[in-house]
C-alpha cells in the first residue's frame, strides 16, 4: 500500500506512526475544517452576491455585513426536530444525508492547496493525500456522490422525493460521462494522473512572459476541454440550471421534501460543498493550481516563507472564489431548463463534443510527436473528426422522420 | 498491519456478497453489493493494484449499481420480493455453476498453496526483458503498457464485444410501436 502514498516527502521516512500520523491526523481535520467554514462563507456569499444583483440587502443583522448568519441558520436547523416519515425506510433515510457529504469531502482530499511546508520537522504537501490515481479518484467520487440523493429519495417514501431522485440519477449519470472526457482532455495532455503532478505542470515561472505562462494552464490548450468540463460538473453538482432534483415548481422540494432539521442542513452542506470542491477541481485541472505569478520582491527568495507558502495559498483561493463567484452569477441569471432539454443536449452535443474533442487532442499531441505544427495538426484532426461526424450525422433519422422498424 | 486491512476487508466482502444474497429487500441488496464493491477495492490498494481499485469503485461500485438501483426504482420493484419458485430448471444450473466456481477457485488456491513461495511471474511485478525495471514507472504506466501493447487485441476485442452488446441492446429497446422514433430525453422523463 507504500506505493499509493509515495509521492508526498512525508511518506519518504519510516512507516506510518508517531509523529507522522499526527501530521495526517492534522492535515485532514484542517482541510475538513477549512472546508466546513468555507462553505459558511460561500453560503453568505452567495445570498450576499444575490442579493446586491438583485438590488437588496441580503442577510445584514447578525454580525458585520450578516456574516453570522449561515451559523445562526446552522444553529437552528441543528436543534430543530427531525421527523421520520411513517412510510419512510429508516436505516437508509438516516444514512443518506451522510452517504451525500461524505464524497465532496473525499474529492477535496486530492486538491493541491500550496506548496510544501514543514510540520513537527516533517515536510509535507498542502494537500490531504497525492494520489497517483487522483484524477481518477475525482471521478469516482463523483460517481459516489450518486447515491446520497438517489436513497434519499427513495426512502422517503413518497411520490416527489422519488421523481426527484430518479431524476438525479439520471442527470448525474448522463453527465458523467462528459465529465469524465474533459477531465481525460487534459490527462491526456499531462501524461499522469496525480493532481500534484499536473499542477506542477502548469507552473509558472517570472522570467517568461505573462502569455507564455498562461498558455502553460490547461485551460489554453484544453480549452473546449474546459468548457465541457464546467458544464457538466454543474450538472453533476446539480446546480442551477440544472437543479431539477429540486425543482420546486415540479417536484415540491424533489429529494429533501421529507428532511427536516440537521439532515436536511447536512444535504445542503453537501450540495455547496460540492460546488467549492468542483471548482477547487477544475482550478486544479485547468488553472494551474497554486501557481501563479510571485508579487513579492526577489529578496524573500523564491521559496521563501512568503513566496513559498503564503502566495501559491492566496492565488489558489482567489481562483476558487473566482470560479464559485461565477457560479452564484449563473445562479442569479440563469433560469432552469427543461428535463428533456437537459437529457438532449447531454446525451447528443455534450458527450459527442466531448469525445471529439479527445480525438482532436490525441490527434494533436501524437502530430506534434512527429514534429508538427500544433496549429496545422490541430486543422487536420478537426478536419477529419468533423468530416466522420458528418457522415454519422447523415446516417441518423431526422427529428419527426419515420424510421423502419428492426425486424 | 497488512495483515489486518486484509482481515478487516475480506470479512466486509464476504458479509456484503452474503448481504446481497440474504437481504429480501432488492435496495438493501443493491447497497451490500455496493459495500462488497468498495471493500474488494480496498484490497486491489493493498496490493498496490492502484488502478483496478479505482476502475473497480468508478465502473462497479458507482455506474453499475446506481443503474441496478435507478432501474429497482423505476421498475417499482422495490416491495418484500415473494419468492418465485417456477424457476426450478434455473436453479439448478445456479447450482451447478457455484459448484464449478467453487471448484476453480479452489483449484487456483490449492496450486498457489503448494506452490508456496514459487517466483512471481506476472507482467507487472516480474522484470522486465528491456531491462527497464517496472518499479521505475507506476503502477498505471506500467498496466497502460502491458494493455496496449502485449493484450491490445484483447483490448480492442473487448471494446468492439462492448460496443456491440450497446448497439444491440439500443436496438431491442427502441422497436417503437408507432414507428416513430422518440427522443431519449421524453423516455427518460
Amino acid at each position: 500500500m507504500n506505493a499509493l502514498f509515495a509521492a508526498d516527502p512525508l511518506f519518504n521516512g519510516d512507516g506510518l506512526w508517531g509523529s507522522i500520523f499526527v501530521v495526517v491526523l492534522l492535515k485532514v481535520v484542517i482541510a475538513f475544517v477549512v472546508l466546513l467554514v468555507s462553505v459558511m462563507l460561500y453560503i453568505w456569499g452567495m445570498r450576499k452576491w444575490i442579493a446586491d444583483m438583485q438590488n437588496r440587502t441580503g442577510p445584514a443583522n447578525a454580525g458585520p455585513f450578516g456574516i453570522l448568519q449561515t451559523l445562526a441558520d446552522g444553529i437552528k436547523l441543528f436543534f430543530k426536530e427531525q421527523s421520520i416519515p411513517s412510510s419512510a425506510d429508516k436505516p437508509i433515510f438516516r444514512l443518506a444525508p451522510y452517504l451525500s457529504i461524505l464524497p465532496a469531502f473525499l474529492m477535496f482530499c486530492v486538491i493541491p492547496v500550496g506548496g510544501k511546508i514543514n510540520v513537527l520537522g516533517h515536510e509535507t504537501y498542502l494537500q490531504v493525500v497525492d494520489l497517483p490515481i487522483g484524477a481518477m479518484f475525482i471521478l469516482g467520487c463523483s460517481g459516489i456522490a450518486v447515491y446520497g440523493v438517489m436513497l434519499a429519495g427513495w426512502s422517503s417514501g413518497s411520490k416527489y422525493p422519488l421523481l426527484g431522485s430518479v431524476r438525479a440519477s439520471a442527470q448525474m449519470l448522463s453527465y458523467e460521462a462528459a465529465f469524465g472526457l474533459g477531465i481525460l482532455s487534459v490527462l491526456m495532455r499531462a501524461g499522469t494522473m496525480s493532481t500534484r503532478e499536473i499542477v506542477n505542470q502548469q507552473s509558472w515561472t517570472n522570467t517568461d512572459g505573462i502569455l507564455q505562462n498562461l498558455s502553460n494552464f490547461y485551460v489554453v490548450p484544453a480549452a473546449l476541454g474546459f468548457v465541457i468540463f464546467i458544464i457538466a460538473a454543474i450538472a453533476e453538482t446539480n446546480h442551477p440550471p440544472f437543479d431539477f432534483v429540486e425543482a420546486e415548481q415540479e417536484l415540491v422540494g424533489g429529494f429533501v421534501t421529507e428532511y427536516s432539521g440537521i439532515r436536511f442542513a447536512i444535504f445542503f452542506l453537501a450540495e455547496f460543498m460540492n460546488i467549492i470542491t468542483m471548482s477547487a477541481v477544475a482550478v486544479t485541472l485547468f488553472l494551474g493550481g497554486p501557481n501563479g505569478p510571485m508579487f513579492m520582491p526577489a529578496r524573500f527568495g523564491q521559496s521563501g516563507w512568503v513566496n513559498g507558502t503564503v502566495v501559491p495559498i492566496l492565488w489558489f483561493v482567489g481562483k476558487v472564489l473566482l470560479l464559485t463567484f461565477g457560479t452564484v452569477w449563473l445562479r442569479a441569471s440563469v433560469p432552469r431548463l427543461r428535463y428533456d432539454q437537459l437529457m438532449a443536449f447531454g446525451w447528443k452535443w455534450l458527450i459527442e463534443l466531448a469525445v471529439l474533442w479527445v480525438l482532436v487532442t490525441a490527434g494533436i499531441l501524437v502530430l506534434g510527436d512527429r514534429g508538427w505544427n500544433p496549429a496545422a495538426a490541430g486543422v487536420l484532426s478537426f478536419g477529419i473528426a468533423g468530416a466522420a461526424y458528418g457522415l454519422l450525422y447523415l446516417c441518423m433519422p431526422k427529428s419527426g422522420e419515420t424510421v423502419e422498424e428492426f425486424r | 498491519m497488512e495483515a489486518i486491512v486484509f482481515f478487516i476487508f475480506s470479512g466486509l466482502v464476504l458479509s456484503g456478497a452474503l448481504g446481497v444474497v440474504l437481504f429480501r429487500h432488492p435496495v438493501y441488496s443493491a447497497l451490500s453489493l455496493v459495500a462488497a464493491m468498495i471493500s474488494v477495492a480496498v484490497l486491489f490498494l493493498q496490493q498496490d493494484a492502484d488502478l483496478v481499485a479505482i476502475v473497480q469503485i468508478v465502473v462497479y461500485a458507482s455506474a453499475i449499481t446506481v443503474l441496478f438501483l435507478f432501474v429497482i426504482m423505476l421498475l417499482g420493484v422495490d416491495k418484500r420480493e415473494e419468492r418465485d419458485t417456477s424457476f426450478k430448471s434455473a436453479r439448478i444450473v445456479a447450482v451447478l455453476l457455484g459448484i464449478l466456481m467453487l471448484v476453480g477457485l479452489g483449484t487456483i488456491a490449492g496450486r498457489e498453496l503448494s506452490a508456496g513461495t514459487a517466483p512471481q511471474t506476472h507482467p507487472l511485478t516480474a522484470p522486465a526483458t528491456d531491462g527497464v525495471a517496472p518499479a521505475d514507472e507506476g503502477n498505471v504506466e506500467a498496466l497502460a503498457k502491458v494493455l496496449f501493447t502485449d493484450y491490445i487485441w484483447a483490448v480492442e476485442a473487448v471494446s468492439v464485444m462492448l460496443v456491440i452488446a450497446v448497439v444491440g441492446s439500443v436496438v431491442l429497446a427502441r422497436r417503437s410501436r408507432s414507428g416513430v422514433a422518440r427522443s431519449s430525453g421524453e423516455a427518460l422523463a
